[in-house]
């Protein structure tokens, strides 16, 4: 086993035959990749033209069911002429703004508290029957209770997504933090770390991978929680965007405040996922996962 | 001056998630003199690891005393080194962060401890690698990240369990050269637990067999072969064989001991 890591052999080392072979398989390659971009446009404006069409022939109720000319109508109006609350941006900023607040606290209290109890025997087994109950009870009606203690403002929306997120965090970090190799903390031990050491140095770092596949899923239940207090009542919101679209019959509003939902979640999935390449440099990298 | 390991009437008795009782080490009596490097064989699964785990204050004896440098054993020691089985390495750090770990955990200040670990990875041949990640070092350079790790510690006593038992053959001989050859300059006491009777007669002083699970000391033989020692060719001499022969008659009923128990235990 010598200390030099074989390079992978270069392709233009060989022979010429060897070269456009190469390139052949490159572009074949390149190809396919294309393809699949190809059709999912293709599907997506195939879908977005049948729906178009069956409004427009009155197969389906337009009044219902809209139509995405009007709906694409109805996001541009709103964004340059400003929606009756107020200028879009301004909702959406409120929403990312309850929905980020609420989702930072709520992690950090779930990571904080689910490293405590999994490290800490003692707390977790007096403790644990009492999460369990509080992860059972459907804590998206605890919104209203909200609205009644922290009023129409941003607080009861920021305190719903709180309870939404802090439980999947909770679980994965007191998972993640239970799960550490034994191994990995009996070496540390040995290699002389302290208690506190260990958490913060084996047991923290071990449990990011875990911590971090709830991060997804919660910023998910973030918006969700934002939403949902907006829709009950608000002042400002997208969730708001959406009952006033109600309260008027206006359907193409709904799902105009559907999509510009459905983009901020893509946007900050996509910043998440950014920020989890940086984190885990040190992970192998897994081949063939191409999103 | 006190030996380096004294067990005296050392038992470990463990409870199994069933709730019944298993006992991994019973009655155990065993001397390590200092800077001796003795081996431990025994048949699979006899409790050698657990002995190792008594020592290093991971785990508390059931039952007698075990003490370390005369001292009796309270909780990790600090003059003692482990080397696992399996590559207890922090995958999250690189190669140097991870050897000067165990440094850092002893409040060393940073810049000397990265000038010790640059040191130690020197020393077995891994300097142009301290950027990288575990996942990226074959399985004989982690072991090699794993034994700078533990020896920049300047451990007194080395234990070691079964350190080699995930290599190939020929990075297995090498590594055994190197460890005599890091091994030789530091005046460490070593317990080499391995099942590999070839291993240890090449390695050690003196081997010590153990009794099918649960374990306790069989017999001792002290190993007379001069050193330093090449475990390639040690083994080839007449005398190794003789020692091998002579061990592996009282070793050999232990392992069809545990084989037929295995077999009973199938049945």
């Amino acid at each position: 086993m010598s200390p030099e890591t074989a390079t992978a052999p270069a392709a233009r080392d060989k022979s010429g035959s060897d070269t456009s072979r190469t390139r052949a398989r490159a572009q074949a390659a390149r190809n396919k990749q294309l393809l699949v971009y190809a059709t999912r446009v293709l599907l997506l404006v195939g879908l977005l033209g049948l729906w178009e069409w069956l409004a427009r022939t009155a197969v389906i109720d337009p009044f219902n069911f809209s139509m995405p000319s009007k709906i694409w109508t109805q996001i541009s109006n709103w964004a340059l002429n400003g929606t009756p609350q107020g200028s879009l941006w301004e909702q959406i900023w409120y929403t990312l703004y309850e929905a980020l607040l609420g989702w930072i606290i709520g992690v950090f209290g779930g990571v904080v508290l689910g490293i405590t109890l999994g490290r800490i025997r003692f707390l977790s087994d007096v403790l644990g029957p009492y999460v369990k109950v509080l992860n059972a009870l459907p804590r998206i009606v605890l919104a209203p209770v909200f609205l009644i203690w922290f009023g129409l403002g941003p607080a009861s929306k920021i305190a719903s997504a709180v309870v939404l997120v802090f439980f999947p965090v909770f679980f994965n970090a007191f998972q993640g933090a239970r799960e550490v190799d034994r191994n990995l903390v009996a070496n540390s031990r040995i290699l002389g770390a302290s208690d506190r050491q260990v958490t913060l140095q084996v047991v923290i770092p071990s449990a990011t991978s875990w911590i971090f596949t709830s991060l997804h899923v919660s910023f998910g239940f973030a918006l969700i929680g934002a939403i949902v207090g907006e829709y009950i009542g608000a002042t400002k919101g997208i969730g708001l965007l959406v009952s006033a679209s109600q309260g008027t019959f206006n359907a193409a509003g709904v799902y105009a405040a559907m999509v510009i939902l459905a983009v901020v979640a893509l946007l900050a999935e996509g910043a998440l996922a950014f920020l989890e390449k940086k984190l885990f440099r040190w992970r192998p990298v897994d081949s063939g996962s191409g999103t | 001056m006190s030996p380096a390991i004294e067990l005296r009437g050392t038992s470990k008795v463990f409870r199994t998630p069933s709730g019944a009782l298993h006992t991994a080490v019973r009655d155990l009596d065993l001397t390590v003199e200092r800077g001796e490097f003795v081996a431990v064989v025994g048949p699979t699964g006899c409790g050698k690891s657990t002995t190792l785990t008594l020592v290093s204050g991971l785990e508390e004896p059931t039952e007698g005393d075990v003490r370390v440098a005369g001292e009796p054993v309270d909780g990790v020691g600090e003059k003692i080194g482990f080397v696992f089985q399996r590559d207890a390495v922090f995958p999250w750090r690189t190669v140097l962060s991870n050897v000067m770990a165990g440094p850092r955990f002893r409040g060393v200040a940073k810049a000397e401890a990265k000038e010790r670990a640059r040191e130690w990875l020197a020393r077995v041949g891994l300097a142009s690698f301290e950027d990288r990640y575990p996942h990226q070092l074959s399985g004989g350079q982690l072991k090699r990240v794993a034994l700078a790790t533990t020896l920049v510690n300047d451990p007194e006593l080395l234990l070691m369990d079964e350190p080699f038992s995930a290599l190939d053959v020929q990075t297995r001989a090498l590594m055994s050269d190197e460890l005599l050859e890091l091994w030789s300059g530091t005046g460490a006491s070593v317990v080499f637990v391995t099942h590999d009777l070839e291993e240890s007669i090449a390695l050690a002083d003196k081997v010590v067999v153990m009794t099918a699970g649960p374990a306790t000391v069989k017999e001792i033989f002290e190993i007379d072969l001069p050193r330093p020692r090449k475990v390639e060719s040690v083994r080839l001499e007449s005398r190794f064989v003789e020692i091998y022969r002579e061990i592996w008659s009282s070793l050999g009923e232990e392992v069809r001991i545990t084989r037929e128990r295995g077999a009973s235990d199938v049945a």
